[in-house]
């Protein structure tokens, strides 16, 4: 369980089929295994994920649900229940609250208050993010509110690596997994090794290294934290760009390190400020890091607003690559050193 | 101690006084020493005359009760009742009171932990943060700035006049940021080495006994000459240790003067040096020792016997301490602790005899010398010290 060592061949390929083919392997490898949502099946998933899937392994184990988000993730808790190990898939992360009795109430409590006999090894996917011009209906990042939840993994995985390797760690957990697929990824082009596998969904990574400041991101503003680096380090100002891959459990050690050689940090999220993931992560690098910091810790967060429609007010509400280095100027001040 | 001499009175009768505030300044055997008041109120009466030496105890002025309750209090109110006498003895000075609180830095949590480090003492950094906070690169920049000293500086001229309390504190603040960035330095850039061994004193203290028999008693001699005495000698054999690591390479010093670790009252630390240590006759060192001592507690240094020891001694026997982990004082390469005098079991023969011992112990810069010959001069100031005839 472990990123593949980078002498393997590799294929250019997507974060959507890297998806599909993390979907494809495990109903391979795990006769329990089925997935289950809306348009998974003949429509081939609203996002065009499950594509083919249906034709490979039949209407079994690729299910259409009704429109009835409450009914099939309770449909994919019983089956978890029940010794199967169900992907659910939930078109996006708002109609997921039409869900989030059945996997607060349920899924994220059963082992607890059955005294452990009860675990529920149920993934859930969903998409989450805005960018798509999909308005305030598809388009927030409530992976936070998620995050908060004992009993639940969080996963967002944000490369092809991670959407290729986290669904199989995830069906292995006992626990209920929800992976947040950030809906601007899907397109995302890259190489994959052929031989591309499970990653760990505990901990953090670095993903670019740097000694001015760390930007934390995860899932759809990687990316952005990623240019943004690129942008500052035109100037000099080296930043560590530090994906979260798992916003429940944090790795908080993971953060502590990092800002315990940058000393500044600024923490991307596309969720709102208020009660946010990003304001957990400030916490704790407060109880954790105090004494490294030298500045305050930094947000770029969404706006708290409805996700807009309008191109330009979207892009306005969205944490930008330009806010993030600004940002992160006038944190570092004078010098890049 | 058990007596002090009043030097000046800093109140009259009359004057109001609050907790805390120094009434007096008080020569002890040692040190000036402030006398702060204990209690609120109004000095009625002095007792003591500057000048007077009075043993410790004695009542120094009378204190009147604070005036009543607060409003216009007419004068020529009728006395009332006998106040308290308040026995104002010699005291240690406490620190003095929080000075009015000006705006708030703005310091970043690293800045403040780095300022504290390197002994930057924050209100004179200039920040760059935002809104001006001070970051940790504006206290890094403030301390290379800061004088880079080697031993630490001198007490200001004795302070005589008004305003001498807040000149001790001043100079007490400052002492401490210069250990501080001395120490800190050390610790981050010589690579220490330690090394312990036990000595039989017994020889020496038989030695001294016979000799202060012959000698006037103003010039007896104490056990720390013969150490300094013996460690200057044994440097001779063993130079890498005398001298100073500058700009990458060891300087070895042509004479020994050895550094003399005095600690301060209330607090601090200076070590000055006794030149040419390894020349001096013992009585002679001795001498020169005792006004060393006298004269950094009265706070009349020579700039030279602070800027050129060569190595440092430092003796916590007199604290209770066995054995001293000494942090090297940069630029020198080697500090050597002598612990307590205390009788132990010692084989001698196959039999155990009580001895008088003594642990010396050398922290060596691995950079100018190697632990084989901090070895050697571990074991010449034993022998050295074994016939102490011949020191």
């Amino acid at each position: 369980m472990s990123v593949p060592s980078q002498a393997s061949a590799s294929v250019r390929t997507t974060y959507r089929a890297a998806v599909r083919e993390a979907i494809r392997d495990a109903l391979q490898r795990d006769r329990r295994v089925f997935l289950m949502g809306e348009d998974v099946g003949r429509y081939g998933g609203c996002f065009a994920v499950s594509k083919g899937l249906l034709d490979e392994f039949g209407p079994e184990r690729i299910r259409d649900t009704p429109l009835s988000e409450c009914a099939f993730v309770g449909a994919g808790i019983g089956a978890a229940l029940g010794g199967m190990r169900p992907i659910v898939e939930i078109m996006t992360v708002n109609f997921s609250l039409l869900a989030l009795d059945q996997i607060l109430n349920n899924a994220a409590t059963l082992l607890h208050m059955s005294g452990g006999q009860l675990p529920v090894p149920l993934v859930i996917r969903m998409t989450t993010g805005g960018g798509r011009q999909l308005a305030a209906q598809h388009s927030h990042s409530l992976e936070g509110w998620y995050a908060h939840i004992p009993g639940l993994k969080v996963l967002t995985p944000a490369t092809l690596e991670d959407a290729r390797g986290m669904l199989w760690t995830a069906l292995e957990d006992p626990n209920p997994v929800l992976i947040f697929e950030h809906g601007g990824l899907y397109p995302l082009e890259g190489e994959l090794a052929t031989n591309a596998g499970a990653v760990p969904i505990d901990r953090a990574i670095v993903r670019r290294p740097g000694r001015d400041v760390t930007l934390v991101a995860y899932g759809g503003t990687l990316a952005k934290a990623l240019a943004a680096a690129a942008e500052l380090a035109a100037d000099g100002i080296e930043a560590e760009v530090i994906d979260l891959r798992t916003l429940r459990p944090l790795d908080t050690p993971a953060l502590i390190e990092s800002v315990s050689r940058t000393h500044r940090v600024v923490i991307v999220d596309e969720g709102w400020r208020s009660g946010s993931i990003s304001a957990e992560v400030s916490a704790r690098l407060m109880e954790g890091a105090f004494h490294e910091l030298d500045g305050p810790v930094q947000r770029v967060c969404a706006a708290e607003v409805p996700m807009p429609y309008a191109r330009h007010l979207e892009e306005a509400a969205l944490p930008r690559v330009e806010t993030v280095v600004a940002v992160v100027r006038r944190l570092v001040g004078g010098g890049g050193a | 101690m058990e007596a002090g001499t009043l030097l000046e009175w800093r109140v009259k009768p009359g004057d109001a006084v609050r907790r805390g505030d120094i009434v007096a300044l008080i020569d002890t055997d040692k040190a000036e020493v402030e006398v702060e008041i204990f209690a609120d109120g109004i000095v009625e009466e002095l007792l003591v005359a500057p000048g007077t030496k009075v043993p410790v105890g004695t009542i120094l002025a009378k204190l009147r009760a604070p005036a009543g309750p607060p409003g216009p209090t007419p004068r020529g109110v009728g006395q009332p009742a006998p106040p308290p006498p308040l026995a104002a003895a010699p005291a240690k000075a406490a620190p003095p009171p929080p000075a009015p609180a000006g705006p708030r830095l703005h310091v970043s949590p690293l800045a403040r932990r780095v300022a504290a480090e390197l002994g930057v003492d924050l209100a004179t950094v200039r920040g760059t943060g935002e809104n001006g906070a001070i970051t940790r690169a504006d206290v890094e920049r403030a301390g290379a700035s800061a004088p880079r000293t080697g031993p630490a500086p001198a007490p200001a001229p004795a302070a005589t006049a008004a305003g001498a309390a807040a000149r001790a504190a001043e100079r007490a603040l400052a002492m401490r940021k210069t250990i501080a960035a001395a120490m800190a330095r050390s610790k981050r850039e010589i690579p220490h080495y330690y090394l312990a061994t036990r000595i039989d004193l017994a020889p020496a203290l038989r030695w001294i006994e016979a000799e202060n028999l012959r000698r006037p008693v103003t010039e007896r001699l104490l056990p720390a000459a013969l150490f300094v005495k013996a460690v200057a000698l044994a440097l001779r054999e063993v130079p890498e240790l005398n001298g100073s690591f500058v700009a990458g390479a060891f300087v070895p010093s042509e004479s020994v003067h050895v550094g003399v670790a005095i600690s301060l009252r209330p607090a601090g630390l200076v070590a000055p040096a006794l030149h040419h240590a390894d020349r001096l006759p013992l009585g002679e060192l001795m001498v020169a020792l005792r006004d060393l001592v006298r004269r950094v507690r009265t706070g009349s240094l020579r700039s030279s016997e602070l800027s050129d020891a060569s190595v440092t001694v430092t003796n916590l026997g007199d604290q209770g301490v066995d054995t001293v982990f000494g942090v090297i004082h940069p630029p020198q390469v080697a500090i050597v602790g002598i612990g307590r005098m205390r009788e132990e079991p010692w084989v001698e023969a196959g039999t155990v005899v009580a001895r008088p011992t003594v642990t010396v112990t050398l922290a060596g810069d691995h950079r100018a010398s190697d632990g084989h010959r901090g070895g050697l001069f571990l074991a010449a100031l034993d022998r050295l010290l074994r016939s102490p005839g011949t020191l």
